[in-house]
């Protein structure tokens, strides 16, 4: 049941992109048309699935206080979590670039759809915010952090294939000038937001 | 080589992300922290200035190894740049400025991967002088700041009739006085999709009075 409950919270009531903004940049730049919005977000879940437990490993046996007991005694009181950032980010940047290789060569396919998507994930916020949500929230085990990436990621799908499929049609619509592009988008998706804030209530 | 550093040219580079080039309303980039924090004016002001010092300090970093960084690895070099100076910026809030590190929580760390950084490193740093880059660094951080403090002076000033600056602390100005005569706080204001309208409106605003800026689907 504690996963369904962090599933849900992660893709409605703490929806990266409505009600923290993570991931903007490519959310906004990247959401013309539904396709390649679609390969972005599938992209974004498969990270997030990887590289949250991956973090959350490394910060339950590295980095917080007394997580290096498993060493010994004299470890118990080493604190590395100054270090967290510079970790998180290590650990994302090189798994992105493991995940494109093995993809690559695996599921050709798979490479053809997510391609150029997954380089330009190392530097999205929403994986490092996903990452230090993670350090914050202090998941119970590694299943419900892994839960906590999955459903986070879907959210965030969701949001960039419903812009973009918004975006599509608002092709056709008749926009002022001066805010077209970038402004009604802006617009639109604080819309969106006030939506998804219905969800806020929702206790799980 | 014998360009004095405040050469008109030069003075563009500050001078243009205020308003023509502005990383957050023209280049779109480091959007996703500019608007989760623009609830006072307080942190945003907080924000820019961290951003101002990680900005400085990686692209004069970054600039000076240009010939020495391999440009296969140049994206794991900048971030390990970067990241250093956010952990160094995340250790003095934490010192110093204790509830505002708490109120921006997750964002200083987000700074690492805050496009606006990455985005000037490769776009200008990488092919420039230091002292070229220093001036990149403060006119694109000013660019960034300038958008968070007028978001957040609406934000704040509507959703909860306050501006709290730092130094100077909270200070009212649609409370008592205006609530007596019946007026009421727009909550939604605190909300964070009011920041994207807000933003939204700000671009609006700037390119029906800089035509220029306007695009075509």
């Amino acid at each position: 049941m504690e996963y369904i409950n962090i599933f849900v919270k992660g893709i409605f009531i703490e929806n990266m992109i409505f009600a923290y903004f993570l991931g903007m940049c490519s959310y906004l730049a990247v959401s013309k048309t539904v396709k390649t919005a679609n390969g972005l977000g599938m992209a974004v879940i498969f990270v997030l699935v990887v590289t949250v437990p991956m973090n959350y490993l490394l910060e339950n046996y590295v980095l917080k206080e007394g997580a290096l007991s498993w060493l010994g005694e004299e470890y118990a009181t080493v604190d590395l979590s100054f270090l967290s950032f510079i970790m998180f980010i290590a650990v994302i940047a090189s798994i992105v670039q493991i995940v494109e290789m093995a993809v690559e060569k695996f599921a050709p396919a798979l490479y053809g759809a997510l391609g150029i998507f997954l380089p330009l994930i190392a530097v999205n916020c929403s994986i490092l915010g996903g990452a230090l949500f993670m350090q914050e929230r202090q998941y119970a085990n590694i299943g419900e952090a892994t839960v906590f990436g999955l459903g986070s990621g879907v959210g965030w799908w969701l949001a960039i294939v419903a812009i973009a499929a918004i975006r599509e049609k608002i092709k056709y619509s008749h926009v002022p000038a001066p805010l077209r592009g970038l402004g009604i988008t802006f617009i639109i998706c604080g819309l969106m937001g006030i939506a998804f804030m219905s969800f806020m209530g929702i206790k799980l | 080589m014998s360009e004095a550093l405040f050469s008109k040219k030069n003075m563009k580079l500050i001078k243009d992300p205020l308003n023509d080039d502005n990383p957050i309303t023209v280049q779109v980039l480091g959007i996703c922290s500019a608007l989760a924090i623009t609830v006072k004016v307080e942190t945003a002001f907080v924000m820019a200035m961290s951003v101002l010092f990680v900005m400085i300090g990686a692209n004069v970093i970054v600039s000076l190894l240009r010939k020495v960084i391999p440009s296969r690895i140049r994206i794991i070099v900048q971030l390990v740049i970067v990241a250093s100076l956010v952990i160094l910026v995340d250790q003095i809030l934490k010192a110093f400025v204790y509830d505002v590190s708490k109120q921006l929580s997750v964002f200083v760390g987000l700074i690492i991967t805050n496009c606006i950084i990455m985005g000037r490193l490769e776009a200008f740093a990488l092919g420039n002088k230091p002292g070229v880059s220093f001036l990149d660094a403060v006119g694109n951080a000013f660019g960034y700041g300038l958008i968070l403090i007028v978001v957040a002076v609406f934000r704040e000033l509507f959703g909860s009739g306050t501006l709290t600056f730092p130094v100077i602390g909270k200070i009212e100005i649609l409370t008592s006085l205006a609530e007596n005569t019946g007026y009421q706080h727009n909550g939604l204001m605190i909300l964070p999709p009011m920041a994207l309208i807000t933003v939204g409106i700000y671009i609006w605003i700037q390119r029906s009075r800089n035509k220029k800026l306007i695009e075509n689907h």
